[in-house]
């Protein structure tokens, strides 16, 4: 099967084409995309280990693909936080770790009691919360930031992870829902009406029909929802003002703005920051997957 | 056997509105209390900063203002230039290596893994190592170039759009895999009977791919173009990492230029002004998206 990989290449239709040779060509040619597709993929992530891997953090390439003498420094001071500008790292951590896992698990309830309601025990016409939904996206965030600024004075929520949360769960919940919508529609309503007769109230029929049948698309969404939060930089910056609150992403800013920071410690800490994204990824994947595929039976 | 006994199963049957439908009592209870709390949200972190952003900006004295600003004008074309071209190149890129990772072979499995990691790596850490390796003259790009094709790499931030197309590559870096991996899971549920159908029929792979790929696909990718375009006009972080800006704040786009404005000039009203000025374009993309979303099935 290589119905996309190398259109240009097929025989023309009525001729004989050389099925060998043609395999062979679409064989290398696919060996070659994929070579290039690693590279593209890896190449920042490699510049980050590498120049945390530097033991020279002021000097931070020399024209190299490798450092010279490759030390974990930038890690182990990382960890015992007795350098100047990382001394706040696991604090800055632990707050990333809170919002991003708090905003993962309001934007999954809250999406999947909306999308429930009105789909499944029919409160409206699906179109209704999916045309509510996306009323958020009209204005960018990027400009709603600024009146939000004032409001959170007003909310008394300035400097509180919780403006944050607030936030970010408003911007993830849409299309959490979008996706809810069409993924509950794959879940014959036959089997909410048959828990119904046996007299399931609307709670057990969320607890053990939706969710359930629904957990590859509610694992979809959490990560998305995680990697929303562990993204975003512009509201936390803004809201989270003090050292106390502040998260990765205010933190690393602080160092790529200051001209004399090492940047090994920076790429250092950029390391650490993506890992627990990337694990939770790659924990859920099998639950996503499953959900992926799960659409071919739709026809 | 006759119709009666066989009662209709169709996950889709029409259903009355809900002002016709015995909606009551604990039932009506059940699903308020399930809509509430998204409701809720929705009251005090949309439509309420939203109310206040268009009274922020409602005065028209603030676009006249913009008007007369080349610093707007500048940032409003990256900002069309910025969506026109790296959105679409990143989604038609998209389509093409969905259709790649569609191969049945174990080490493109792996290599989808490895193609993924782009999406889950954090936005600041990424753009940061970005902008290193685009700002330093020894840089592992330049080494690379240097390596590979014998070349000396350019003063990648010197020209204004230069700086732009890093930019751009670093976002299309980011956001390309999951919209890869929603484009696979859409060519996934085509059928392959259709394909083979058509490969008895005689059909070559450009065939299977514009009479069967392209129609069956053009709903989601349509779909999630506009989502990516509504998404990629509140980008902040990119521009804000990668170029910084640079040169001289020539690759400023509408968000990072409403946050100067707000921050650096400490004139907020003029920022949400900058901001609003891009609804022309939202709120036909937006109106746009709600009538494709009611009328046509695609996975998300």
């Amino acid at each position: 099967m290589s119905i996309a990989a190398a259109p240009g290449r097929a025989a023309r239709p009525g001729r004989r084409p050389n099925y060998r040779l043609r395999k062979v060509l679409v064989e290398i040619g696919s060996v070659l995309l994929g070579l290039v597709i690693l590279v593209w993929s890896l190449i920042p992530a490699y510049n980050m280990l590498f120049i945390a891997l530097d033991p020279n953090g002021y000097d931070e390439s020399a024209g190299v693909l490798w450092p010279g003498h490759a030390t974990l420094d930038a890690f182990i001071g990382l960890w015992t936080g007795e350098v100047d500008d990382v001394e706040y790292f696991w604090q800055q951590f632990g707050n990333s770790a809170y919002i991003g896992l708090i905003v993962m698990v309001l934007t999954v309830l809250i999406g999947s009691f909306a999308s429930f309601a009105v789909s499944r025990l029919r409160l409206a016409r699906e179109w209704m919360l999916n045309d509510i939904a996306l009323l958020t996206y009209v204005i960018p965030s990027s400009t709603l930031v600024i009146p939000f600024y004032r409001i959170m004075n007003q909310y008394g929520l300035m400097d509180n992870p919780w403006a944050v949360i607030g936030c970010e769960v408003a911007f993830a919940t849409p299309y959490a829902i979008l996706v809810l919508q069409h993924a509950g529609k794959l879940i014959p309503i036959e089997l909410d009406d048959a828990a119904r007769i046996d007299g399931a109230s609307a709670w057990q029929v969320y607890l053990k029909i939706y969710v359930p049948l629904m957990a590859p698309a509610l694992a979809a969404i959490g990560t998305y929802a995680l990697l929303f939060a562990w993204n975003d930089y512009l509201y936390q910056y803004l809201f989270l003002t003090s050292t106390h609150h502040a998260t990765l992403a205010v933190g690393l800013e602080q160092i790529f703005d200051d001209d004399d920071s090492p940047y090994n410690y920076m790429m250092a800490m950029s390391v650490v920051y993506s890992i627990p994204p990337i694990a939770i990824f790659y924990a859920l994947r099998r639950y996503m997957a499953s959900g992926l595929t799960r659409g071919g039976v739709k026809g | 056997m006759t119709d009666y006994a066989l009662p209709r199963i169709s996950a889709n049957r029409p259903r009355p509105p809900f002002w016709r439908r015995s909606l009551h009592g604990s039932e009506l209870a059940w699903a308020v209390a399930f809509v509430v709390p998204y409701l809720a949200v929705f009251a005090t972190f949309v439509l309420y900063p939203m109310g206040y952003g268009l009274w922020m900006g409602g005065d028209p004295a603030l676009y006249a203002e913009l008007a007369d600003d080349p610093n707007y004008w500048k940032a409003l074309v990256n900002t069309l230039v910025f969506v026109g071209v790296a959105v679409n190149v990143k989604m038609l890129a998209a389509l093409l290596l969905s259709g790649f990772f569609m191969r049945k072979r174990r080490w493109i499995k792996v290599l989808l893994v490895i193609y993924i990691l782009p999406w889950t790596l954090p936005a600041v850490p990424a753009y940061v190592s970005f902008h290193w390796m685009f700002v330093s003259q020894e840089g592992l790009l330049d080494v690379l170039l240097q390596a590979v094709f014998g070349i000396d790499g350019p003063l990648w931030f010197n020209s204004h759009w230069l700086a732009l197309a890093c930019n751009m590559a670093s976002y299309v870096w980011k956001w390309m895999p999951l919209w890869t991996l929603i484009l696979l899971a859409g060519r996934m549920a085509i059928p392959e009977e259709l394909y083979d159908a058509a490969k008895v029929d005689g059909a070559g792979p450009p065939a299977l791919f514009f009479r069967i790929t392209v129609p069956l696909l053009a709903n989601l990718y349509l779909i999630s173009t506009l989502i990516s375009t509504i998404w990629t006009v509140s980008d902040f972080t990119v521009t804000q990492f990668v170029s910084d800006g640079g040169p001289a704040q020539s690759t400023y786009v509408l968000a990072t230029l409403g946050i100067s404005y707000a921050l650096d000039l400490a004139r907020p009203y003029l920022g949400v002004a900058a901001g609003l000025s891009i609804l022309p374009v939202m709120i036909p993309i937006v109106i746009l998206l709600m009538r494709k979303l009611r009328n046509s099935e695609v996975q998300l």
